[in-house]
């Protein structure tokens, strides 16, 4: 029994790690693949293939000073980056990662591989990633600056506009597995159709994934739906005043964030844990590699596509991605009746 | 175990505090968020009702409340804003040009 | 005795946040207290097995009806209160809001009362009916689409006037200045 809760411990703090170092995998990631798309090295001085770069950013940020503006907000100032990075680890917790494993006999009883299962989980995962916006906002507002502010109300607005959509294409999924719980969601997706072809919604819901995909996107504030940054217009966005520590969680929040968008995309649509020719028991490998492919479609996105323009955001969120994923919705809804009746 | 009269006080006190909010301040968006204090304080006791009934009804009126409270923060923070811009004031004792 | 303690823990944080929320002058102070006291009902509701109602309170008034008003308070930069420095300016107003103050504290005591009087309200709150049917979702979702549904659909049209009302009330007319 000990040894069992001694495990979850283990589980719980490995994916802690795992996100913690995400963040450094990410930027060293996105800056090597920005380089390639533009035919570049990239950073190549600190470490072997400049391998070594993060940890030199890290340490840059934390040596410098910690500035805050005169008139800011002193407490709000300071909550910000800690509410947006509290939103994103939390996220994370419903989130199951593999399939229940007894490590290979080493436990009398299957232990199973993610934090919590809570019934509603997927609910879960959508309220506290919507929490995250306030992160944003927050800094955007008691930054005291006319750029940030303007960040932060871009971001609110986005936020409350994708999330809809976002909303609307998790819906067909829970309409077709009949579960909340993500892991439920997963298990549903297993077998073959034909014997081959994997029984994803991946194949069930191209649109829905599709819709998932671009609101997904804009909820974690990644180009071309960067606005509350878009450095062009608006100096850096929301984090125009921060420095130092306060500034790195920012970013670490979102990327953490993209980690989190892509393991719910993995389970809702890409069969989770589940992979041709793959043993349950090593499905945290094909886990860990959907997810890897997902935040690499997420950076090459970002420096393949032109940023929008407010405007267009607007029209796009409300006039196209929320009325496809309403008809996805409903085609979904009809289709199921049909067969099930 | 928690008996139902403690929630049933919890939400009372919470109403009481959202109409304090009402009487007391004077600036339009707190008492919006007064009047949410409230609509939540009553969506307390349906639900503490429900439980205790072991039905889900309370809890389905619970999100007729969230709906009504969405259409009314929607539509009453739009004539805020319509307010403002004829004012420049957020104080409902600025707007008395019809007052007898 | 867990449960009690988090009973105590999120009715006190649910009344504390919402009397602070009236007690700010800076509006988007009173905004970020509301939903602390939000997300402390939420946790009241998952103690009275209501999980689904709890992330829905999140999801929708925390995380839908505040960034709602965080956006009007930071479109119109709200002017804070007439501000006097004194902590207890809104007891010490004029008249009126004093008989007001006055007003709302006889409701309290009256609900209080009747609470107090009221016989058959002692017994724990999950005495009667399954946890399991409570909690369950598809059992939620059955009631409201058959009992509910004449409810269910003129909340629709509800919504659907509130959003043409909102966009007739704050858009501007271009007809106009």
């Amino acid at each position: 029994m000990e040894l069992r809760l001694l495990v979850q411990l283990g589980i719980i703090g490995l994916a802690f790690f795992m996100l913690i170092n995400a963040s450094a995998v990410l930027v060293l990631a996105e800056r090597k693949i920005m380089a390639a798309i533009q035919q570049r090295y990239g950073p190549y001085l600190v470490g072997p293939h400049g391998m070594l770069q993060p940890l030199a950013d890290i340490l840059k940020l934390l040596m410098k000073e910690e500035l805050r503006p005169k008139e800011a907000d002193k407490w709000l100032f300071t909550l910000a980056p800690v509410i947006a990075v509290t939103a994103a680890f939390t996220a994370f917790a419903t989130v199951p990662f593999g399939a229940e494993t007894t490590f290979f006999g080493l436990l009398d009883e299957p232990v199973k591989l993610g934090i919590a299962d809570v019934n509603v989980g997927l609910l879960v995962v959508f309220a506290v990633t919507s929490m995250g916006v306030y992160g944003i906002v927050l800094a955007g507002w008691a930054s005291n600056s006319k750029y940030s502010l303007l960040g932060g109300l871009r971001s609110s607005a986005q936020m409350i506009s994708y999330e809809l959509s976002y909303a609307t294409a998790l819906a067909s999924v829970v309409l077709l597995s009949g579960s909340l719980s993500l892991r439920e969601i997963v298990n549903a997706q297993e077998g073959y159709w034909f014997g081959f072809i994997p029984q994803w919604y991946l194949f069930l819901q191209p649109l829905g994934f599709i819709i998932y995909g671009i609101a997904g996107v804009a909820e974690t504030n990644r180009a071309p739906f960067d606005f509350p940054e878009a450095e062009q217009e608006l100096v850096s966005g929301y984090n125009t005043e921060y420095s130092s520590v306060r500034f790195a969680l920012f970013p670490q929040a979102e990327y953490i964030n993209m980690v989190t968008m892509s393991a719910v995309a993995t389970n809702l649509y890409l069969g989770g844990w589940h992979f041709p020719f793959v043993p349950v028991e090593y499905g945290w490998i094909a886990f860990l590699a959907k997810v890897g492919f997902l935040l690499f479609a997420y950076i090459w996105i970002r420096w393949t596509v032109p940023r929008y323009r407010y405007d267009q955001l607007m029209q796009f969120g409300w006039k196209w991605l929320l009325p496809a994923a309403v008809i996805n919705l409903l085609i979904t809804a009809a289709v199921f009746l049909y067969f099930n009746a | 175990m928690i008996p139902l009269s403690h929630y049933l006080i919890v939400s009372a006190v919470l109403f009481s505090i959202g109409t304090t909010g009402v009487f007391l301040r004077r600036n339009l968006i707190t008492v919006l968020l007064s009047i949410e204090i409230m609509l939540n304080a009553v969506n307390l006791s349906f639900i503490a009702f429900g439980r205790t009934h072991g039905t889900v009804d309370g809890q389905i009126i619970v999100f007729f409340v969230m709906t009504v409270a969405a259409a009314e923060a929607a539509v009453g923070l739009a004539i805020v804003i319509s307010l403002f811009r004829h004012r420049e004031s957020l104080n409902p004792d600025a707007f008395t040009a019809l007052r007898w | 005795m867990p449960e009690t303690l988090q009973f105590y823990l999120f009715a006190a944080l649910a009344i504390g946040a919402s009397a602070l929320v009236i007690g700010q002058r800076n509006p988007m102070h009173s905004v970020l207290l509301l939903i602390a006291s939000f997300g402390a009902l939420a946790g009241l509701y998952v103690l009275l097995d209501a999980p689904f109602v709890a992330v829905a309170q999140i999801i929708i008034y925390a995380g839908a009806i505040m960034v709602l008003f965080l956006f009007v308070v930071m479109l119109l930069n709200a002017p804070q209160e007439d501000a006097h420095k004194d902590p207890f300016a809104l007891v010490r107003q004029s008249g009126l809001t004093r008989v007001g103050a006055v007003l709302a504290l006889l409701l309290l005591l009256q609900l209080s009362w009747a609470l107090l009087s009221v016989s058959g309200l002692a017994g724990p709150v999950d005495a009667g009916g399954d946890a399991a049917v409570v909690s369950s979702v598809p059992e939620l979702g059955r009631v409201l689409f058959t009992d509910y549904m004449f409810a269910f659909e003129a909340t629709s049209v509800l919504i659907l006037v509130a959003m043409v009302g909102a966009v007739v009330l704050a858009g501007r007319r271009e007809n106009e200045e």
